[in-house]
């Protein structure tokens, strides 16, 4: 393919030098780059906080942190990996690198308004930093009433700020999604040519828009609250503390959806391009993402089955739960299917993408256990949950993301990074990641509740395998981290299309100039097409046919 | 630390059985799912590996079928989990009717239990062996989770109202007590057991506290201290609804609309009064929040829902005497 040949000597990262150059640019894939640092960072901190948390639990005893400090350090670790790393991650870096890429369009709608989005970000988190350094919060993330309103007195408001903020972050990439992806198609890419990843992060986008504002009224709500006790949860003042749990799941359950449905897109990509095969029922698979998005709005009472709602709200909530697994294990299926007949190859990401079907499997599964009344009511506020949501949430989306990193890093940063350690590290992952997890689902139906920080001696066999795992684990996270950055200076240079994957962005050199495409694709094809080539460059083309 | 390791929790509860047969379903199911997927996309992955650099996969169409057989039978599976988990989530949510009241309240970081014989306790709660125990519970600050998991049973204690949680124990022994909803920093030491005796046991052990009287008779006692029987009275003086029976009852509210009196109606007209008024009367009650504690008030409301089993003349006589 002519885009192979060279790549040109001008590309995103050296059209310009200069530290104003990144803090003021509007290119999507610098901005990307600019997330990428950043939810790096909070990621790591996140990771310190669950390394204490871990290191406290490998003894039944409560006799490495306070329990005051341990309450803050499992509220900051969940703060920063849901609010700082989760929800932006595959969005704002892979889908804001590669979204223009795959639809042939030069950039995001508004690039200035993604620009805006992550400073909006970064000083949300700023907030959230300066209250860890400054002591803490010590609610959990989740921010019960009338705990966090009345009763405790660490820095509930400036972190809920730093929700509130980070919010608008993520509206405002939703948004700008949503109209680049209705505006901005190269032409002839119809919405059945696009690849799956787009489709997902339609989806996504759909639900920060219109999820994103009802956690921020929430939280302003609990500011005020907790500022002037106006009433609304604190029944002390006639507020009814249930009524927080309604609105703080109405967002935070489908913002499970925010975290893994671009997961689920980056799946749909490696699954293509290692099986060289259009993803079986692409149509399934893309529909049911929307699926998710609409009924992920549907379920949020099934965080509250123990909290005195009534039986009849609650086996409502539990048959609409059961429904969202539907459109879940259509992808599933779809994309084993996909493997039938295909021609695969165990690369990374491909490793990657293994490991993000399985684990998501047992994920999603356990999550119909949970959505089952008689199971919820043992097993609510457990182990169980824990280990229930991180297979979902370290499972599916962190093992979704760094997947996608291993696919399109060659493009993102034109350098190949080595095959041995890569490997190894999704190895090392799945490894860590089960022997940290699944001894929780065991301890979670004994009875070990959740956020506590000492615990019953005969629990501790499988605290130690848990935080083993973790140990592993946290090599596995930061191999990437350290073999990424030795590519960047050391690494061979990338071709165009490292993988022989079929779409846009392999067809654009590595990495891609500022304007992502010399001149605007025409689709003539389906996605994942690998029986024929389905776009032209007109003129390029044009030239390559003079030229022969 | 590998002595005494267990992977199951105790079963001690009439119900334990139930749910742990339907968690059972749900293993099995997530397992049989989990390792068919498993083993499909290894089988595939290795049956189908790339054997030359540029060979690419047949493409199909989807299959309409199968998609249709793949989204069907999952759902008629996780369908078949939901009614059975409903099944016993009812029966969970359904104490019989001879169940025993006790009383329930949290605080930070502690559990206050009292017997329907007035025995207190705290962060220990003895019951008997086979008969049925509703709890009545709420809380005095936070929210916290009332968890026995060798009853299988778990609810929220919640502050300004009550929620209840029954259980009939199947053996005698010490069950470990958890709070469940996280409540701040001594959270994880808000925990305590519950002690399950043989009737006899239960009886001596009864004894042998110092309870003075019955939670009821120290409601009716709160009755005359707070003065509530100048108004809930039977006779023609009366300003307020009489109070005789009314549990259960569905009352007919100044707005027009009506309410099952139940804990959390008669405790919200204790505390609040003019929230809800019932027709024909005057919103002329004072509020008692923060005259009485949360212990007080079940008392309270215990003795008004054994007043239902009294005959109305007794009270009226009683009314009647004190009137004028």
């Amino acid at each position: 393919m002519s885009a192979e040949a060279t790549s040109p000597r001008i590309n995103y990262l050296n059209a310009d030098y200069g530290v104003r150059s990144w803090l003021f640019t509007k290119d999507h894939k610098r901005i990307a780059l600019l997330y990428l640092g950043t939810i790096t960072v909070f990621f790591a901190l996140g990771g310190l906080m669950a390394a204490l948390i871990r290191l406290e639990l490998a003894t039944p005893a409560g006799d490495l942190l306070q329990p005051d400090t341990y309450n803050r350090v499992f509220t900051m670790h969940g703060v920063l990996m849901v609010f700082m790393f989760l929800i932006p991650g595959i969005p704002a870096v892979l889908g804001n690198f590669l979204i223009p890429i795959m639809i042939g369009a030069k950039d995001l709608a508004f690039p200035k308004i993604n620009l805006a989005s992550w400073y909006i970000f970064t000083i949300g988190g700023l907030f959230i930093l300066w209250s860890l350094l400054n002591g803490g919060v010590d609610t959990g993330w989740t921010f019960y009433t009338p705990y966090s309103t009345s009763f405790s007195n660490t820095h509930v408001v400036a972190t809920g700020l730093g929700v509130f903020i980070t919010g608008f972050s993520s509206i405002l990439t939703g948004l700008n999604f949503i109209v680049t992806i209705h505006r901005m198609r190269a032409p002839g890419l119809t919405w059945f040519r696009l690849p799956l990843f787009v489709w997902a992060h339609y989806a996504t986008s759909l639900i920060q828009v219109l999820g994103t504002p009802v956690i921020a009224i929430t939280v302003l709500m609990l500011a005020l609250e907790r500022l002037f006790h106006l009433g609304i949860f604190d029944p002390a003042y006639g507020g009814d503390p249930v009524l927080f749990q309604h609105l703080f799941w109405f967002y935070s359950h489908p913002a499970v959806y925010i975290m893994v449905l671009p997961a689920m897109g980056v799946a749909s990509e490696i699954f293509a391009a290692f099986a060289r095969k259009r993803i079986f029922g692409y149509r399934f698979v893309a529909f049911s993402s929307l699926a998710i998005a609409v009924l992920g709005f549907l379920v949020w009472a099934h965080h509250l089955f123990v909290a005195g709602i009534s039986v009849y709200a609650a086996t409502v909530f539990s048959v609409l739960s059961m429904l969202v697994a539907v459109p879940s294990a259509i992808k599933v299926f779809n994309w084993t299917a996909t493997l039938y007949e295909g021609s695969i190859s165990w690369e990374t990401p491909m490793l990657y993408g293994l490991g993000f079907i399985g684990l998501f499997t047992i994920g999603g599964l356990t999550g119909v256990m949970l959505a089952t009344l008689g199971i919820d009511v043992q097993v609510h506020d457990t182990y169980f949950v824990v280990a229930h949501f991180h297979y979902v949430m370290v499972g599916g989306t962190i093992m979704g993301y760094l997947g996608g990193l291993h696919y399109w890093w060659p493009k993102i940063s034109g350098k190949l990074y080595p095959v041995f350690w890569s490997k190894l590290s999704a190895l090392i992952i799945f490894i860590g990641f089960n022997l940290t997890f699944f001894p929780q689902f065991l301890l979670g139906y004994m009875g070990m509740p959740r956020r506590y920080h000492s615990y019953p001696p005969e629990w501790q066999v499988l605290n130690v395998l848990s935080s083993a795992g973790a140990s592993i684990l946290a090599v596995g996270y930061l191999m990437p981290l350290v073999y990424f950055a030795w590519s960047m200076r050391y690494g061979k240079p990338a071709p165009a299309n490292p993988w022989g994957a079929v779409g846009l962005e392999w067809e654009t050199p590595s990495p891609p100039p500022t304007e992502n495409f010399a001149e605007i694709p025409v689709v003539v094809g389906e996605a994942y097409d690998y029986t024929q080539r389905n776009y032209r460059f007109p003129l390029r083309d044009h030239h390559e046919v003079a030229h022969v | 630390m590998w002595k005494n390791f267990p992977l199951f929790p105790p079963s001690a509860s009439t119900l334990s059985g139930d749910v742990d047969a339907v968690y059972f379903f749900g293993l099995a199911v997530a397992a049989f799912f989990s390792l068919l997927i498993f083993c499909a996309v290894l089988f595939l992955a290795i049956r189908f590996r790339r054997r030359s650099p540029d060979e690419h996969g047949t493409p199909e169409r989807a299959i309409v079928w199968l998609e249709i057989a793949w989204s069907t039978i999952p759902l008629v599976i996780m369908l078949g989990m939901f009614g059975w988990g409903a099944k016993v989530f009812f029966d969970l949510h359904r104490p019989p009717a001879n169940a025993t009241e006790y009383f329930v309240v949290g605080k930070q970081w502690m559990w206050k239990f009292q017997h329907p014989t007035g025995n207190r306790e705290i962060n220990e709660l003895h019951v008997p062996v086979g008969a049925p125990v509703r709890l009545t519970m709420t809380s005095e600050d936070v929210i916290h989770s009332f968890f026995v998991p060798a009853f299988r049973t778990k609810a929220d204690v919640i502050p300004g109202r009550y929620t209840t949680l029954w259980f009939q124990a199947t053996k005698p022994g010490t069950f470990a007590l958890y709070c469940a909803e996280y409540c701040g920093a001594e959270h994880s030491r808000m925990i305590g057991q519950v002690v399950v005796m043989e009737p006899r046991d239960y009886q001596a052990w009864l004894v042998r506290g110092s309870a003075t009287q019955a939670v009821a008779a120290s409601g009716a006692d709160l009755f005359g201290a707070l003065s509530c029987n100048t108004c809930h009275r039977a006779d023609s003086a009366a300003r307020a609804p009489l109070l005789a029976g009314i549990f259960g009852r569905e009352i007919h509210l100044a707005d027009g609309t009506t309410i099952k009196a139940d804990d959390n109606y008669l405790r919200e007209s204790i505390l609040n009064p003019a929230a809800k008024v019932v027709a024909g009367y005057q919103p002329v009650m004072p509020t008692f929040k923060g005259q009485i504690s949360e212990e007080q008030l079940l008392q309270l409301l215990n003795y008004i829902k054994t007043m239902a089993a009294a005959p109305a003349p007794q009270q009226a006589a009683l009314g009647g005497t004190e009137a004028r």
